[in-house]
């Protein structure tokens, strides 16, 4: 039942390796639950399950072999509303639960759906060392930046001075920068996109989807009962394109309403934004995902810390690393190779045994 | 000249040692040729938590006991008869273990000033009178040995290091026991320095031949192999056992092995034991902490793997939210506590029976969860497949109960034919099973077990979780009367779990009005000590627990046979408290908790203690 060869992966495996490639006609509706959907009215994540939905099935794996598996928090409910397995874990160990059912089956195509409360402080360790070992992994950060399901208490990426129920007076925690953790993991694959961009979020999820080893995606999404209008300034029509950095591999990065103003590397070793009138488009820096070095990406990424003045937005790191499912498959087939497929009465009598009688 | 040689029914030997000595390998050297001999016999190893500890201090001491006999033993010896002392610090912290009367063979070189102050003697024992009541043979055995490798080309530290090897030579003699064995395995654990392989054999022969020609030793014994059961033998530690057992389940089951687990002592052997059998088709993840090991392995039992964290108290403490998702999702998992002395880090390297209430109790909710026990290091093997059998069957989380003195002790084992060991395996569900749906919580009628339908099985896709599920269908349920259900609903699986187990066996003699009832690790003691009664002619019953969750079907009335019941465990009587709870019975407790074995003495006493008790008006 489980392939110990898994190379081929992310849910495609059993069809690839028979060379016969999967003929699914599958569409968006064959991919909702028959469980009514409970989020509240306005709810960011709407947007991300119906985005998840309509591009599940240009991803042409069968949906028994896709399974999301979740923490807890809002984003959390979501495995519920998929037509395909679905587990709704405990509170940050999504990527741990996730971990032991990708290693275990390399054939399964495996989405683990998490908040940031969920896997940045109950789960912070576990979202650490899912990304550093490359399990094939695809890890939706819901990002709204407050604590909705227990009513409104700030989270690890609150802004600091946040006041909620529980910090009258104001937060007094830095936040994380999802990005920057991500990239100080190891990670392979980090993105961010924007709940209500359905192109640039299906783009971006389709890249994810693509991407061999662990893909963190943050999502910018709003929460529209206790911290409404967090990221205003990225989605609102009069503002996005002052502060949407839109990155795109191989290009100057460039933004603004006339693209008139771009991101440069400094001789100070970071990054700063220009005038592209004033230094010339030369002189921009140019976005390369797949450089093996994440400092650069990592500078990119804390351009805004909160979502408060420009931010990019896109695919900051996208490199080949092997895929920790595949290095155990491998260790496996290799101990079978030189040992033999294992024989039990073999095992029992290793060592020095003797007889009675 | 040939000396005399005297025959010996049993001996208690014990290697004390700085935790550099090399104290556990002679141990082990000597229990090998003593299984292979035909001896039986059962070991207790007993070192520090601090890897090395300052050298020549009480706190570093390392030492190995050893019980062999010429018939079959339940326990390591409650004392040694022989006490090999390699410094100061060893002789200190041993001494008082040692009965009057018994032999003391110490290393004379170690006893410098220097290591007698720091092992806290104002004067040297040696020669003050204060190991008079003891037959001591005083040995400088790093001279010797050094001077039997004055030809090597190894440096002075290097042959003081063959020391342990010369003393195993030296009781190897002193026992009669083979050479050729200890010879060969020398030679391939330094195969790669051929010089040191040389060097430790010939300190190892040296020793032999000291004790065959100095005058220091009068006479040799010999100890007669037992009368054990036909078959094929080996010796096995209760790690061993266990790694084998789940490796077993594995084939058993027909399932794929994962285990997830974090570093901890007394359980990491077992982590580093099956990372060695990766040919079998075994994952081994060492996790980055506790709660993601058990995350993992439930994952894969998600996925349709025979799936295990190991771990001990402390470990399943942070196990214990995990668990309870296990007890929610019913998916088949094994959780094993290897337990050791608590509370909090405790005594990690020390023995303790202290987890069962934990392991029954610590987690929020209903949560029940079937608990079962090993009692000896060799029925670590047979206590995991039942564990992994009542996992699979029941769809549930089940722990395994073992100890740091089963995981570390070791015994003779006839090994089992593999086709003697019962098939465990169950078939996933591929088909719906509600017209034309799968619902994932619709009940198999006999075991209340949920349909385990795995991930890449066409048309069942499903979703579970840690919220309460409506009863058939798995989806959210809020419903009061629902919950209530599921409740009970997954309490009387657990409960139902008794129909399947064996009954509990009474050792029982005629007139016997009181019953020794125990668990775990406390076979051994507690046997020996009842075997002792009887042979002063006391009446009295034995009876063990493998199951602690659900009990046997019949121990109620097991009980109920008996004027008296007496619970030793090591703890404060938590065994005691369920049976009490469970039965109305007024069970009495021995109970010690000082990270050691029971001695079988002190349970004879108690028992001989209850049985003039209850013969008094």
């Amino acid at each position: 039942m489980t392939t110990s060869n898994g190379r081929s992966g992310n849910g495609a495996g059993r069809a690839t390796a028979t060379g016969d490639p999967p003929v699914l006609q599958l569409a968006a509706k064959d991919f909702k639950s028959d469980q009514e959907v409970r989020w509240c009215p306005g709810c960011g994540d709407y947007a991300v399950l119906s985005a998840v939905q309509s591009f599940m099935p240009s991803l042409g794996i069968p949906r028994e072999r896709i399974v999301f598996v979740s923490g807890i928090g809002c984003s959390s409910r979501f495995p519920y509303y998929m037509n395909t397995y679905g587990l709704h874990s405990i509170h940050g160990r999504a990527p741990a639960i996730a971990t032991g059912l990708a290693a275990s089956r390399p054939d399964l195509a495996v989405w683990v759906i998490t908040g940031d409360g969920d896997a940045l402080s109950i789960g912070g360790n576990h979202l650490i060392h899912a990304l550093r070992r490359n399990v094939n992994l695809k890890i939706l950060l819901f990002n709204n930046q407050i604590y909705g399901l227990t009513k409104g208490q700030y989270s690890p990426t609150s802004e600091r001075g946040k006041i909620t129920k529980s910090t009258p007076m104001g937060s007094l925690d830095w936040p994380f920068n999802p990005v920057s953790v991500a990239l100080g993991a190891e990670a392979t694959f980090v993105a961010r996109t924007v709940d209500s961009d359905r192109k640039h979020l299906t783009e971006v999820l389709r890249r994810a989807a693509e991407h061999r080893g662990a893909a963190f995606v943050e999502i910018y999404q709003n929460c529209p009962i206790f911290n409404d209008g967090a990221f205003d300034l990225l989605t609102d029509h009069d503002s996005r394109d002052d502060n949407q950095i839109r990155l795109e591999h191989g290009k100057p990065i460039r933004f603004g309403p006339d693209r008139e103003r771009g991101v440069r590397l400094t001789d100070q070793a970071s990054v700063d934004l220009v005038e592209v009138a004033d230094v010339g488009e030369d002189a921009l820096l140019v976005h390369d995902e797949h450089r093996d070095d994440p400092s650069l990406a990592f500078m990119l990424g804390r351009l805004s810390h909160t979502a408060k003045g420009p931010t990019p937005i896109g695919v900051f790191r996208d490199v080949d690393r092997p895929v920790y499912d595949d290095l155990m498959a491998d260790q496996l087939d290799r101990a079978a190779a030189k040992q033999g497929a294992g024989d039990l009465a073999k095992l029992l009598h290793s060592g020095d045994t003797w007889q009675i009688g | 000249m040939t000396k005399p040689v005297q025959a010996l029914d049993r001996v208690t030997i014990r290697f004390a040692g700085d935790s550099g000595d090399g104290m556990q390998l002679t141990g082990d050297r000597f229990t090998s040729v003593t299984a292979a001999y035909g001896n039986d016999l059962s070991t207790l190893p007993d070192f520090p938590a601090e890897i090395r500890a300052p050298a020549g201090s009480i706190p570093g001491v390392s030492g190995f006991q050893l019980h062999f006999a010429s018939y079959d033993i339940l326990t390591p010896g409650d004392a040694p008869d022989v006490l090999v002392a390699m410094n100061p610090a060893a002789l200190k912290a041993n001494l008082r273990d040692l009965p009057k009367g018994a032999t003391l063979i110490v290393n004379t070189d170690a006893f410098t000033a220097r290591n007698l102050d720091k092992a806290g003697y104002a004067g040297n024992p040696l020669d003050d009178g204060t190991l008079g009541d003891y037959h001591v043979h005083a040995v400088p055995l790093t001279s010797l040995t050094t001077a039997s490798l004055k030809d090597f080309d190894i440096t002075k530290k290097e042959a003081e290091r063959a020391k342990n090897m010369f003393a195993l030579g030296l009781m190897s003699w002193l026992y009669s026991r083979p050479t050729d064995a200890t010879i060969a395995f020398l030679k391939k654990k330094f195969a790669s320095r051929p010089v040191i392989a040389e060097a430790n054999v010939t300190a190892f022969k040296a020793g032999y031949h000291y004790g065959e020609t100095t005058e220091v030793f009068a006479v040799s014994y010999e100890i007669a192999p037992a009368p054990l059961a036909k078959g094929t033998y080996r010796n096995i530690s209760g790690n061993l056992a266990l790694s084998y057992g789940l490796i077993a389940a594995s084939k058993l089951s027909g399932l794929p092995l994962f285990l997830g687990a974090y570093p901890i002592t007394p359980a990491s052997d077992v982590l580093h034991e099956l990372a060695k059998h990766k040919h079998f088709g075994v994952r081994t993840f060492q996790a980055e902490d506790e709660i993601a090991g058990v995350g993992a392995a439930l994952g894969a039992a998600f996925g349709g793997s025979l799936a295990v964290s190991t771990s001990s108290g402390p470990g399943i403490a942070l196990k214990a939210e995990t668990i309870g998702l296990a007890v929610s999702l019913e998916l088949p998992l094994l959780v094993i506590d290897i337990q050791r002395g608590g509370p909090s880090t405790g005594l990690p390297t020390k023995t303790e029976q202290s987890d069962l209430l934990q392991v029954m109790f610590g987690r929020n909710g209903e949560a029940p969860v079937p608990v079962v026990a090993a009692a000896t290091p060799s029925d670590c093997f047979f206590a995991a497949i039942e564990a992994a059998r009542i996992a699979l069957a029941y769809r549930t989380p089940v722990i395994l109960l073992s100890d740091g003195y089963l995981a570390n002790g070791s015994e003779p084992w006839r090994i089992p034919e593999v086709d003697t060991l019962p098939d465990i395996s169950v078939p996933f569900t591929t088909e719906p099973n509600h017209e034309g749906d799968f619902w994932p919580y619709l009940r198999d009628e006999q075991t209340l077990a949920r349909p385990w339908a795995v991930p890449g099985t066409p048309g069942l896709e499903h979703r579970i979780g840690g919220l309460e599920k409506a009863d058939g269908t798995g989806n959210i349920s809020y419903d009061p009367e629902n919950h209530d259900r599921m409740v009970n609903l997954r309490a009387a699986k657990v409960a139902g779990i008794a129909r399947g187990i064996a009954p509990v066996e009474v050792d029982h003699q005629d007139g016997a009005r009181l019953l020794v009832l125990g668990w775990g690790s406390t076979y051994g003691p507690i046997g020996a000590a009842v075997r002792s009664v009887r042979g002063q002619g006391g009446k009295v019953a034995q009876a063990h627990l493998r199951h602690l969750n659900p009990f046997p079907a019949n121990l109620g009335e097991v009980l109920a046979r008996y004027e008296a019941v007496l619970i030793p465990e090591m703890n404060t009587g938590q065994l005691r408290k369920l049976v009490r709870a469970e039965y109305l019975v007024d069970a009495k407790g021995y109970n010690r908790v000082s990270g050691l074995p029971f001695k079988s003495e002190e349970l004879e006493h108690v028992i001989v203690e209850m049985l003039e008790g209850a013969s008094r008006p």
